[in-house]
């Protein structure tokens, strides 16, 4: 029984969260490592195209709220994501049009399109806060429980309580369907064979007549997909605040380059390493070891590895690590 | 003078505007920009450095600039004895274990063959390590933090002027980008840029939660001042008597004597406050003057044309002998070093420590801005940089709600569009930057001031 209830402990406040919190990693990581990969430059402004997209997203959901359309039990954000992916493709198509494409005709050196990568992190950011404000949004709505703890506890007998928020079972389902749907795409799909041809090689990707613009085009789709619907899942499940979207940015970052850069299945993996080591290292194990020793040898202090102040050094350190060691990332970079 | 007449508009405009804020709006004002467009102007020159000298991205500008805040408290702030009987000697402890980890990972690296029996070595030793200190620390730290937590609950510093700070935080950096450097430099630009971005955000989160050192984000307050104080300058009477002599035109117009009293104790009032700022822009001016010469004969030194023969074609200056490797590193840390001297100079000011407000936007992007608009590799451009941005970036405000009531002017004053505007003016500046950024990038790509080398 004590061996049942230490592992719903570990289910509950580390498998569960972290596997949320990957699978919202993961698809930024995604979007970082497929502009990196085709247009060749590390996107500053990754945080804050999520967050725009989120804001659509939450702006549409409140304009259904208020015309009382609802999912009844799942929340309205759903039906304003596809809206919110409208929205960002337009947006993406004509960032590019009008500020990366005259770099990316010139040849311009990766780093000068990350400055002005920079730029652009500048004006969304600027954007959604004067649209949105700086303030912590909610805008989840249905049912916000599918296990509450205590009903676990009454079902079961256990001690621990497991609870299993919709946000969470909705975020890994939406992640799993859309990343299996890019993966098909990207190896099944004559457009995506191109476009890992495009990013092996260009030159050569060229020659045998692959059309750069569509190429470039259908990239920017996809980031404008999956940059809408990662953030929207994150402000689902924890809340929509536009700072914490740019600061998400950095673990985003680690995930990619831990995944190899260029490789976005390394990148969706990357999400997950990232995650779970945050979680795993920053989690006080006392009830654990509480459960699973006996009395004479239950530990005295919170048995943590690291306090939770330091959950973004770990992510951080973690990809010191790897590009010390490994600077192509764990599975092989730049190979899309 | 022909050659350099852009350069003198551009310093003249700059300086007209400040002046022009100076009459308008107010002296004191006009003074604070000054002093924080000459403390932006030593960080630019600080990235300028790696960035237009040697081609090396530094983004990790807000963790230097935290380190030198960091100095000004340690250097500052006087010891607090209880806290150093309470837990000094775990923490002194610990300070030794860190020294001996260190020798002793050199000493299997020197000694032993590359292989991954001393790699799983060298990390068994490291987290056996951190564990270790951290059972070490753990009572010392504790005891430190629990002496009077209101007030402060660290350790403290040593005591010293706070101008010694300066020079600390310049090492401190410089300490911090030695070990950066030997980690990251061999990367490429932007996996470069990504890696410093974030060891400087695990500096920040060092410095935020480490608690018995920097009271974390207690804040450190109060700390003294190279200047004189405004309330001692207002009871002084060489200080009274400078400002009567100032405004003694001003002050015979009234001829009612208790008025002319009370007008004359406002104005001490406002002329303290402006003294005490006039007193930072000397210090801060001087220590620009001194980095500016520096930093000029260092470009035109056979060292400055090898650092942009470096930064031109690497494999050309490494087949021509000079060590490529050894050059970055050294010019990481000297540029990093003036940004520490920055961080500390901006404490100084402040007269704080805020581990909290050093975020990446503010002390990372908006440099990057600096360094971009004034044109990189050009000292004058640097600083001409930092002057105009911070301008703006102060300036954005005003400047937005005064466009925001000239195209609103049709809307009724209690419409919902323009109350949300007027609402959100503080973020027009982000705005403003990016715009900036944008077109100065697509329009004129080397700066307001771009490079020009003279071969003499």
């Amino acid at each position: 029984m004590d061996i049942l209830n230490a592992l719903i402990l570990l289910l509950n406040y580390i498998f569960i969260p972290a596997l949320t919190y990957g699978s919202q990693l993961a698809l930024g990581a995604i979007f970082v490592t497929l502009i990196y990969g085709i247009l060749r430059f590390a996107n500053f402004a990754t945080g804050d195209m999520m967050s725009l997209g989120t804001m659509v997203t939450i702006l549409f959901t409140w304009y259904f709220q208020s015309l009382g359309i609802s999912l009844g039990v799942l929340p309205t954000a759903l039906i304003a994501i596809p809206f919110g992916i409208l929205f960002m493709i337009i947006y993406m198509l004509s960032i590019d049009k009008f500020v990366f494409k005259y770099y990316r005709i010139n040849k311009s050196p990766p780093v000068q399109l990350a400055m002005v990568s920079i730029g652009v992190m500048f004006v969304t950011q600027a954007v959604v806060r004067i649209i949105i404000g700086p303030s912590d949004q909610r805008f989840f709505d249905g049912e916000k429980f599918i296990i509450k703890a205590r009903e676990f506890k009454e079902m079961t007998g256990l001690n621990e309580g497991l609870a299993l928020k919709s946000t969470q079972v909705i975020t890994v389902l939406v992640t799993i369907v859309l990343v299996s749907l890019l993966f098909w795409f990207l190896n099944k799909t004559k457009t995506g064979k191109s476009m890992k041809a495009y990013s092996d090689n260009e030159d050569l990707a060229l020659l045998s007549g692959i059309d750069p613009k569509k190429i470039v085009m259908i990239t920017w789709i996809i980031a404008g997909i999956l940059a809408t619907i990662g953030g929207a899942l994150y402000g689902l499940d924890k809340s929509f605040k536009p700072f914490t979207y740019f600061n998400n940015m950095l673990p985003i970052f680690a995930a990619a380059i831990v995944g190899g850069i260029g490789n976005p299945f390394g990148a969706f993996l990357g999400g997950y390493v990232i995650a779970f080591s945050e979680i795993f290292l920053t989690y006080a194990y006392k009830k654990f070891f509480m459960y699973i020793l006996p009395e004479s040898m239950e530990p005295e202090s919170l048995v943590q590895l690291l306090s939770t102040d330091y959950k973004f050094a770990v992510s951080f350190s973690i990809l010191v690590i790897v590009l010390l060691y490994r600077p192509s990332g764990i599975f092989k970079g730049k190979v899309l | 003078m022909r050659k350099n007449l852009n350069v003198i508009a551009a310093y003249s405009i700059m300086m007209v505007l400040i002046i022009l804020v100076g009459v308008f709006q107010s002296w004191n004002i006009a003074l604070s920009i000054f002093n924080m467009c000459l403390i932006s102007a030593v960080m630019t020159m600080g990235a300028n450095i790696q960035w237009g000298y040697a081609g090396l991205i530094n983004f990790g500008i807000m963790g230097y600039t935290a380190l030198g805040g960091l100095a000004a408290v340690l250097i500052s702030v006087d010891p607090v004895q209880e806290a150093w009987s309470a837990g000094g000697f775990d923490i002194l402890m610990c300070l030794w274990l860190i020294i001996a980890l260190v020798l002793i990972i050199r000493f299997i690296l020197k000694n032993f063959q590359k292989s991954k029996v001393r790699t799983y070595a060298i990390a068994v030793l490291i987290i056996s390590g951190i564990l270790l200190i951290r059972f070490t620390a753990e009572p010392g730290i504790e005891a430190i933090e629990d002496v009077n937590p209101a007030k402060t609950g660290f350790l403290g510093g040593f005591g010293l002027p706070i101008i010694f700070s300066w020079i600390v935080g310049a090492f401190f950096a410089g300490g911090l980008a030695f070990i950066v450097g030997k980690v990251a430099l061999g990367l490429r630009a932007d996996y470069l840029a990504i890696a410093t971005l974030l060891i400087s955000e695990i500096v920040i989160a060092i410095i935020k939660h480490e608690d018995w050192l920097t009271r974390g984000v207690k804040n450190v307050i109060g700390l003294k001042r190279p200047a004189p104080y405004e309330v001692d300058l207002q009871t002084t009477d060489w200080f009274i008597n400078l400002v009567e002599k100032f405004n003694s035109g001003k002050l015979e117009l009234i001829s009612n004597l208790s008025d002319r009293q009370a007008a004359l104790n406002q104005l001490v009032i406002e002329g303290s406050s402006v003294f005490v700022k006039l007193c930072y822009s000397g210090l801060f001016l001087t220590v620009v003057i001194i980095l500016l010469i520096l930093t000029q004969k260092a470009l035109y030194s056979p060292w400055g044309r090898m650092m942009r023969a470096i930064r031109d074609n690497e494999e050309a200056a490494n087949a021509m002998g000079k060590n490529v490797v050894k050059q970055h590193l050294l010019i990481f840390i000297l540029g990093s070093a003036i940004v520490g001297i920055a961080g500390a100079m901006l404490v100084t000011q402040d007269g704080l420590f805020t581990p909290g407000s050093y975020r990446p936007m503010r002390y990372t992007f908006l440099i990057w801005v600096m360094v971009i608009v004034g044109g990189s590799g050009n000292n004058f451009g640097a600083i001409l940089g930092g002057f105009a941005v911070w301008f703006l970036w102060i300036e954005a405000a005003p400047i937005a709600l005064f466009l925001i009531n000239f195209f609103t002017a049709g809307m009724s004053e209690t419409h919902a569009l323009k109350l949300h505007l007027i609402e959100s003016v503080p973020y027009f500046r982000f705005l403003m930057m990016g715009i900036g950024l944008l077109l100065i990038m697509r329009y004129r790509p080397k700066g307001i001031l771009p490079e020009k080398i003279e071969i003499k």
